[in-house]
Formats: C-alpha cells, structure tokens, sequence
C-alpha cells in the first residue's frame, strides 16, 4: 500500500469522517445559498450561469482525471461533446425530449466516450499521451463536423426542444428553470463525487497518481482503475454537456474542441488542482471575467488571461481555492 | 502516375516547412524537456516582425528574414531568463500551462501592436515564379523551403553531433550538476539552446508563410501541428523529426488531394496509430 493510502486509513476515524462530512455540508451550503444570490440579484444572466455549472461539470470531470490521478489530458472535451451531442441528437431526431432522458443519455454516452478514450489515451505516457488526447479531441471534432446529417455540421443542431421538468416546469425565457435544474445537477455530482474521491477506490487513484509502480506491485490493478475512473469523469463531463444542450437548446461544434479542453485545463489550475471545490470556483471566476473583458476585445481577454496563467503557476500552484487556504492559516494562526 | 508524382512534391515541400518550423521544437523538448507550447507563437513573432520589416521598412527579403530572427530571439532571452528557467525539470502540466499563458500573451500583444488582419510577406523576385522540375513545375518559393531545411537539418546535427558546444549540451542534458562539477555553465549552454530553437522557429515561420499564413491565431491554430509532429518523431531527435515531417506531410497532403472532404480526419488517425505503436516516437529515445 502506499503511504497515501496508509496514512489516509490510520488517521481516517469516525472524527475524520464526521469532520470531512461538515465540510461537505458547508461547501452545499456555500453552492446553494451562491446560487440563491445569483438567482435573486443577476436574474437577467441565468443563461451565463446555467452555461457556467455546465462547464463547472466538464472542470469537476477534469479534476477527477488530472487531479486525483495525475493524467494531464488536453482532450477531455472529448467527452462533454459526446454527452451534449447524444443528448442532443435524441431530443431532436428521435423527439425524446423530457429534460431527465437527455441528461442520463447524455451520461450514459459520456460514460462511453470516456471509456473508450481511455483505452487509447493510457497507452501514451508524458507527451505521448498528451498528443493522444489531443488527437482524440480532433478526431472526433472531425467526425461531427462530416456527419452533418445527424450532428448539422458546422451550422450546430438545433431543433432541440427539451419538455418540461416533471412535466410541471416549462423551459421559461429567463432560463429560471434552467438554472435551478443545473444547481441541482451540480449539488448531486459534486456530493456523489466527494464520497467517491474519499472512498477506498478514490485513495487508490491518488496511490497511483504517486507511484503507479507500487501499486501494481501490491496487486492493484493500474489500468483498470482508471479506465474506471475515466468512465466515471466521462459520465460527469457527459452530464454537463446534456445539460448545456437542454439550456442553450443548440450544440455547436466548439462542444467538441481543442480550445474548450485547454480553457477546461486553465479554469482547473486557476481554481486549484485536487480539489474538487477548486473546479468550481476556477470555472466561475475565468467565465465571469471572460464575459467581462471580452466584451471590449477579444484580444485584451487572451493577453489577460495568459499573464493570469503565467502568475499562478509561478506564485500560486495551488491555484485560487490554495491562495484562499493560506489565507485562511494565516487568518487562524493570527487569532491562536 | 503524374498525379502521384505531385503529391509526393506537394508533400516534400509541406513536411520540409513543418520540419523547419517545429525542429526548434523538437530540441527544446527532447534536450531541455520543456513542452514547450509557445514555439507557434515565436513562429507567429518572426512572422510578423517579417511582414513588419519588408511593408513598413521596405527592406530585401533576406534582411527581413535576419530582422525577425535576430528580434525573435532578442525577445526570447529575457523570456528564457525570467519564465522558462523557474520551470525546466517541472511536472508537464506545469509547463504546458505556463507555455500556453505565453502564447496567450504573445497573441495578445501581437495583435494589439499589428492588428488583427492576415499579414503577408512579399517574395522577392527570385522566388516568385514557378521551377520546372521536368514533369511538372513547382513554385519556386516551395524548393527554397525544402532547401532551408536541408540546411537546418544538416547544420543543426553538425552542432550537437560534432561541436564542442554539443557535447556540453548533451552533457548538461543527461546531468546537470555533473556538467557544471566538471565546468560546463549549464545556465548558459541552456540559454544558448533556447535562443537557438526560437531561432529556428522564427526562421521557420518565415520561410513556411506561404504556406502557413501569419495570422492573429496562427499560434494557437498550428501549436497542436507541430506538438503532433515532434512526438511523433520522437523528441530530440533529428532523423526522427525529418521522417515524422514527411510522413505527417505526406498522410496531409495526399488527404487533401484524394479526400479533402475529410479535412485533418487521415492525419489524426496516423498520429493516433503512430503513438499507439510507439509510445516515444518513430526514432526517440525511452526515458
């Protein structure tokens, strides 16, 4: 067993576990009652928001892969495009639209995607496997630009008209259900997604994310693990590309390119990798500035965002939610 | 036959611009392991510091070509100084993701100076009209890339090969604190490399323009190309990146002839294959 995993069971007592479970609390709370705030004072930005916990999905995905089991993959919106085009296939060419249906096939093909990706991604090691993942992303960017009759090409598909929620909730023009919707989706992953990461099997990716040697050598098996951890962050990555489809109502080929994977990865590092609530708060912050800057020119926002880029991974490694830690010690260590 | 006959041109004079453009690349990564994201962006620099010298200086084509490198590597050293140096010998992500900040930062500032329109490079006489080559004739711009990277090829196996400054950059490469136990100044044998790949890649953006055309997102658009190329043939090696250009610009350009309206879908399926196959490249070393 490696030492993560020794020391991780030795000090894992009822303590730790009620503790981490406080934690979780506070950090639904912390979502819910953000949400609340953005819901009652920004009602005209739902749509932004709703797009924002779609990509949060994609980031929380991500983490998953390259922070618990140190996989740097520059490919990963290989996946959300899977989830949001299978969603968005079965909403509009075979008129299965109740909002539930698209979000679990979206999952199911995230799942899949995720899966098979993996076989090929995990031959690769350091940048081979880079390149892999890369030429995965363009494949499929590729096959859905040529198979315009079924995913409408380079124009989008559109037609996607999703039923209402319980077929009590109707899909309004300020996106209000939307976003409730999405803020549920995400408390649900994040939480299920906390209690995986804790569990024997979550301890196991970071074992191999340490020293994938040893753990082979205690009789772990490597490859399978985390083609298991691939189809699970596959199925959250899907999810939120069905969940973009359902809000936008259209899915474009950006869902399923180079770009969207290297923004994913940014957002990450911004937030803080290894951490699942550093997913969401990177995707939040990058989104709304992004939204902010890019709006005087496009230009201004790329220059920014690289110098941001460039001052994390000097200063700040960790990234926001590590700066905010420290922050927090210090403000602690004052007081005692 | 005829028709074979010209995609194997078309594809030579292709896989010799990527050759030229992405061997700076190919050292930086192989020697000084750094993924080393930003090269497309130096490229994109030479190219416009180009355009800029020939349009608005009104100089010959080949001072142009010296202006761009020279101002290329003149604003890497403080680069390799002050960013590069804090992360060679750090985990991959780490480094593609500064890397990337850079390009941002490079296109940004770019096309804030430049503005955001398609820069051309005017040819010089000489290398405007066609060649004949006996069965059909090839612009004579394309055999002037080919040559230059004939050049490069052969210069830059003569440097690590057969120079004493090779030696110490293999030496500091394999064992940094042995190499300066023993009085090689790593710092600067490493400096001097990185100076040199970004040369190349000014050179490179330069020469291969026609072909590549220097615009706002020419870093971004072509930084997966050349990634693609130099771990197909293998980082730091410079058989390995010969052999990747022409077999990547060969599955290109012959797509592009039989079945454009595949786009890029042979080339990725190739490189998907190739790595699978060889998990360190065509011709690279393990480890």
């Amino acid at each position: 067993m490696t030492d993560a995993v020794l020391k991780a069971r030795s000090v894992a007592g009822p303590a730790r576990a009620r503790r981490s479970a406080a934690v979780d609390a506070v950090a639904v709370l912390f979502i819910v009652a953000a949400a609340a705030f953005l819901y009652f004072f920004f009602p005209g930005s739902l749509a932004l928001f709703t797009r924002m916990i779609a990509i949060m999905l994609l980031a929380l995905s991500l983490d998953l892969v390259t922070g618990f089991a140190g996989i740097a993959t520059l490919g990963h919106a290989a996946l959300f495009g899977a989830g949001a085009y299978a969603a968005g296939i079965l909403a509009s060419k075979f008129g299965l639209t109740d909002p539930f249906a698209m979000l679990g096939i979206g999952a199911v093909a995230g799942a899949l995607a995720g899966t098979v990706s993996s076989l090929v991604i995990l031959r690769g090691r350091g940048l081979g496997q880079l390149v892999l993942s890369i030429a995965i992303v363009q494949l499929a960017h590729e096959a859905a630009n040529k198979l315009s009759a079924w995913t409408g090409g380079s124009d989008g598909l559109s037609g996607i008209v999703p039923a209402p929620v319980f077929g009590l909730f109707r899909f309004d023009l300020w996106g209000r259900t939307a976003f409730i919707l999405a803020v549920a989706i995400l408390l649900v992953a994040f939480v299920v997604l906390r209690v995986i990461v804790r569990s024997p099997f979550g301890m196991l990716c970071r074992g191999i994310k340490q020293d994938p040697i040893r753990v082979s050598a205690m009789g772990a098996p490597v490859y399978g693990t985390l083609v298991k951890l691939y189809a699970i962050a596959g199925a959250v990555a899907g999810l939120g590309g069905a969940l973009s489809a359902i809000a936008t109502k259209v899915v474009g080929l950006d869902s399923l390119s180079f770009t969207l994977s290297a923004e994913a990865l940014v957002m990450l590092v911004l937030g803080g990798v290894g951490k699942l609530f550093g997913a969401l708060l990177g995707t939040f912050v990058f989104i709304w500035f992004e939204h902010l800057v890019s709006a005087i020119n496009p230009f201004h926002w790329l220059t920014i965002v690289g110098a941001m880029l460039i001052a994390v991974v000097l200063f700040e490694p960790k990234g926001l939610t590590g700066a905010l830690e420290a922050l927090w010690k210090r403000a602690r260590g004052g007081e005692g | 036959m005829q028709t074979i006959l010209s995609i194997a041109v078309d594809a030579f004079a292709y896989g010799m611009v990527l050759f030229v453009i992405s061997i700076g690349l190919s050292v930086t990564m192989g020697l000084m392991k750094v993924v080393n994201l930003a090269h497309g962006a130096f490229a994109m620099m030479g190219g416009y510091l180009a355009a800029f010298a020939t349009h608005q200086l009104g100089v010959p084509y080949g001072v142009a070509i010296v202006v761009a490198v020279a101002g290329t590597v003149l604003a890497a050293v403080p680069l390799e100084r002050w960013l590069y140096r804090r992360i060679y010998g750090a985990p991959e992500l780490t480094q593609v993701l500064m890397t990337i900040g850079v390009t941002f930062v490079i296109i940004g500032v770019a096309n804030y100076v430049m503005g955001p329109s398609l820069k051309t490079i005017p040819l010089p006489a000489a290398l405007e009209g066609p060649v004949d080559i006996g069965f059909r004739s090839i612009a004579a711009h394309k055999l002037f890339a080919v040559a230059t990277g004939l050049i490069v090829a052969g210069a830059l196996w003569v440097l690590i090969e057969r120079t004493a400054f090779g030696v110490k950059l293999r030496a500091s490469v394999d064992n940094a604190a042995m190499a300066g136990a023993l009085g090689v100044r790593t710092k600067i044998v490493y400096a001097v490399s990185f100076a040199a790949a970004v040369g190349l890649a000014a050179l490179g953006g330069v020469v291969g323009a026609q072909l590549l055309p220097i615009e706002p997102h020419y870093a971004l658009r072509y930084m997966v190309t050349f990634l693609v190329v130099v771990s197909v043939g293998g980082a730091g090696s410079i058989p390995g990146a010969l052999l990747a250009c022409l077999l990547l610009g060969a599955v290109e350009t012959t797509g592009r002839y039989l079945m454009p309206e595949f786009g890029e879908f042979f080339f990725y399926l190739a490189v998907i294959a190739i790595v699978c196959l060889f998990p360190h490249g065509l011709l690279g070393r393990a480890g």
